[in-house]
Parts: C-alpha cells; structure tokens; sequence
C-alpha cells in the first residue's frame, strides 16, 4: 500500500470540504467576522444570524427546538455541563446517579468528581453485547437516583443502546435522562420529540464537521434546569458563556445539515462496504467481533485477532490509520476498560483493533485493507508462541505464566 | 507510539523475513538445549527464546517467537544478535539497559528490554539445569 488510508472515522472525520467553506465565509475581513453578541451593528447582527441559523439546522438533525440548543466546545464541554450542571442543580432532590461502565470518559470522569463531592454513582455493566439494558437499570434504581446517563452509541464497539425504552422509563419516574449523542448523529435517526431524553451531547467533528465545537440539547418541555459551570456575560441562556465562535458553529451547523441531507446515502454505501470488510476478514481463524452483528452501527467494526497483540497489529498495518484496545497504545498501558466490562478477557482486550468507515471511504480501500489485514495477521502469529501453543492444542489458561 | 527507526527497522524485517531473522523453534527436549518463556498474555506480552549450546560452551543458535507490542518484537531480535556467538558466560552479561540503549527505547517501553533480559536468564538456567 503506498498511500495511508484513514479507518479512524470514529476517532474523527476531515471536516467535508462543503464545510470548511463555509466557514472560511466567517472569519476575516472580507467576511462575517463579527462578535454575535454584538447588537449595535450589522457585523454583529450577520454573525448572530449565522448562528441561529446553524442552531436550526443542528436542531433539525434531532427534531429539536433551536431554544433548546446550547453550544458548547465539544461533547466532552456537553458531557461535563449536562452531568455536573443538573446534578448541581437538582442536589437537594437527591445525590444517586446511574451510569455504564462503558461509557466514554468525557462522561465516567465528570462522574467521579461528582463522587469526590459527595454524589453517589452507580457505574451499570452492559451484557455480553455491550448494551446496557433497561433490566439493569430498573434494578439500580433508587428514591434518591436524580440522574441516568447512558451513551446512544458507544464509541469502541459500536453498541447502540435503546434510549427509547430507557427515557420512557426515566420519564416516568422523574429522573433526568442524559444521552451522549457524539458517535450518532448522521449515523442513526434521533427523534427528540419522540424521545424522552432530557439532555443530550453532540459534537460537531465525529460528523464532518470542525473540531472545538459542540452542543448539548437540554429539554424545554419539561423544562431541564442546570448550573452553568463558566460564567462571564449570560451567553446561550445563561448555560455558557464566552463569546461563540461563529466560524466554528457555522460549520457544525453546516456539517450536521449535510448528515440530514445525506445520512440514508451515507449509510446505505457504508453498511455495504462493512459487509463486504466483514465478509473477507471473517475467513480468518480465531478472530472475535466485539460486540454484536445485530446491534451495532455498521461503521464501527471491532475485532480481536487473539494470538496477538494489537500494537504490532497496528505496526505491521502501517499505511492504515486504525485504532486498538491494546494497552501498548495507551497511554496508562492498561487495555481497553470497555472490553474488559464486556468480559472479555485481558489477552482479548490487548489483540483488538476498531475499524471505523466513514463517508469517504472507498470500495479499494476496504478491500485493500481486508487483503493486508488477513497477511499481517498471519505473518504475527507466525512469530507468536502463543500461537504455536495454540497449534499444539495447549490451553492457555492452563499455563503458569510469568508475569513481570 | 513514537519508535526509533532501529525498533522500526528489526520489526518489519523480523515480519517479512522471520526465518533470516532467528524466529522459530528448537527442540527443546535436546540436552544442548535451553529454553525460557516470560511475560502473560493478559499482560500483552510472553516472550520465548530459545538457545542452542555446544561443548565448548558457546551459543551456536538462537530462536524465538514473541507475542507482543513492536518493541518486544525488536527487543527479541536485538537481543537474539547480541547473544549468537558468545559463551554462555558472555550472555549473562546481557542487560536490558544494553537493549534499550540500542533500540532507543521510549521510556514507556522499558519493560521489553527487561522481558528480554529475563528470558535470557530463564534460558540460560534452564539448559544449565539439564548440563547439571
């Protein structure tokens, strides 16, 4: 392979070209670069414009009121706002809070400082297939649970989770539902009129768009109160201040417009081509899907190629951008903590690698990767002595290792 | 992962030629033979290496075969040519720091290179306890 091939949609994607256009349209002279808080000239009010404009358009992709639109710089912004400014706000209802083990940081890190302030959390296991059922959540449930937050897709597997079944429940019992939306807008179909979510996390560059900015989506109806966490001049409701970065939101605005527009097409051409990756690479011998075929979004693919570690995986896959559950690619040398809550074993967690499609990816390329991927895993087991013992039918976990 | 070229290098050879460059086995049922396994898979990493010893002492082939990150992968092979040739006095003089040094080792992954060191040692006990 000459050229590098980028699987790491997931991780982020290039912002699409259409974007990036539109942003260049809001930053210098020659354009709109007004401040939108600005109200007493036209540079302010054509920014401000632009950003109610693009307010719409991110409340169109998830069928929300604009008003009910808060920008922030990213999910993990959204995330720490929804998490620690709701349970801030509602602490005299109760100090019990419900997550999932699999969670993305953005959202377990926040929980464990609420911890060191005196909030009590509850971090849920998902089932073999990495969902984190409503079953297990009623079973949590306390008289003083105020919060539940459980992501729409997770980021390593691909999982989806029925946020549906789980708001309505929420709703009924009077617990506030926050989802992080960031792996699933132009992936999956959000309804928010439909959905009893109460807040929920969106970040512009898993979808095309640039990064350093995001939204959360608090409810209206009923109406979701929270205690800003930065304050300086009541921007965004008195939610977030700061001045917003117009060029920034124009082009989530933009990005999340095009998934609307494009999403069917996108995801039509991308289930086909994960399909196709899936069909050549599950010819080889002792591989594991991470997650389930059945429940999880078709750009995400995360294998474990037991028998070898996912670092030299990665090494030996040079020209490919991936990502690995390997602990030699982290920086804590831990494995991934969500395929360990799924309980896969540790040897598993470190031979994992996410491939992770997007809107430019190519036929050539899955192919192209599928054929390298199937050689690099044989010539690895050819200098593995896992393997070999595997060949020669020893169990491993049966062998008295070493450990150091 | 930030790898010197050296770790680069030894680990695409060691992939594309692995016969030319020491991986594979011995028999470890031979006298002459001495053989050490370290590491765990949950930790990501086992090591095996192999050494072959004749009358005078000296290691006349080495093998191996390593489940790990690219650094073990080429601490194996550096380990492997400094070993060929020397007595087995010699080879106990080994240290992982020499490995590291060599291989340029990013601080995070210094514990191949010690890997590395302690299959030399099993190795090396495990053929003088058969000579014994």
């Amino acid at each position: 392979m000459k050229e590098s091939i980028y699987f790491d949609y997931a991780s982020t994607t290039p912002v699409d070209p259409r974007v990036a256009k539109k942003m260049f349209e809001y930053m210098s002279k020659d354009g709109h670069f007004g401040n939108p808080a600005s109200r007493s000239h036209a540079y302010g009010w054509k920014a401000d414009e632009a950003v109610e404009k693009a307010r719409t358009q991110v409340a169109n992709l998830v069928n929300a009121d604009p008003r009910e639109i808060v920008w922030t710089s990213g999910a993990t912004e959204s995330d720490n706002l929804a998490l620690k400014g709701a349970a801030m706000f509602y602490k005299t209802k109760g100090k019990h809070i419900i997550t999932s083990k699999i969670e993305h940081k953005a959202v377990l890190d926040p929980c464990r400082q609420l911890e060191r302030e005196g909030f009590e959390v509850t971090y849920l296991d998902p089932d073999l297939n990495g969902e984190v059922t409503l079953e297990n959540i009623r079973k949590h449930v306390r008289k003083d649970t105020i919060l539940i937050s459980i992501m729409h897709i997770n980021n390593e597997l691909g999982a989806v989770n029925d946020i549906k079944k789980i708001g309505d429940f929420t709703r009924k019992e009077g617990i506030i539902f926050h989802v992080d939306a960031a792996q699933s807008t132009g992936k999956l179909k959000i309804d928010l009129n439909k959905l009893n979510v109460d807040l929920m996390s969106f970040s512009a560059h898993k979808t095309y768009g640039p990064k350093g900015v995001g939204a959360l989506y608090v409810r209206r109806k009923p109406r979701i109160r929270l205690e800003a966490l930065i304050h300086g001049g009541g921007h965004e409701r008195g939610f977030r201040a700061g001045t917003l970065a117009t060029h920034q939101v124009v082009g989530m605005g933009e990005a999340f417009a095009l998934a609307q527009k494009e999403m069917d097409k996108d995801n039509k051409k991308i289930k086909d081509l994960s399909d196709k990756f899936w069909k050549e690479i599950s010819s080889i011998e002792e591989i594991f899907l991470n997650g389930c075929q059945k429940n999880k979004v078709p750009n995400i693919t995360n294998v474990s190629f037991a028998y070898i570690e996912g670092e030299s995986l990665i090494m030996a896959l040079k020209d490919v951008a991936v990502s690995s559950g390997s602990a030699c690619t982290s920086a804590s040398l831990e494995p991934s903590y969500v395929l360990r809550a799924l309980g896969r074993a540790d040897e598993l967690a470190h031979s994992s690698i996410r491939f992770s499609f997007g809107r430019f990816t190519t036929e050539r390329e899955v192919m192209e990767v599928a054929k390298t991927t199937k050689t690099v895993v044989e010539q690895l087991r050819a200098l593995s002595p896992l393997w070999d013992m595997y060949l020669d039918g020893v169990d491993l976990e049966k062998v008295e290792w070493v450990p150091h | 992962m930030a790898y010197s070229k050296k770790v680069i290098e030894k680990f695409e050879n060691t992939l594309k030629n692995p016969s030319a460059f020491n991986v594979g086995r011995l028999d470890s049922k031979k006298k002459n033979v001495g053989t050490g396994m370290v590491g765990a898979p949950a930790c990501g990493d086992v090591m095996r290496l192999q050494i072959e010893v004749d009358e005078k002492n000296v290691i006349t082939d080495c093998k191996f075969k390593t489940y790990g990150c690219g650094s073990a992968i080429a601490s194996s092979q550096q380990m492997i040519e400094m070993m060929k040739g020397k007595t087995i006095e010699e080879a106990k003089k080994i240290k992982d720091k020499d490995i590291a040094k060599i291989l340029e080792l990013p601080s995070i992954k210094l514990h191949c290179s010690v890997l590395a060191e302690d299959s030399i040692k099993q190795a090396i006990a495990d053929y003088e306890s058969k000579k014994a």
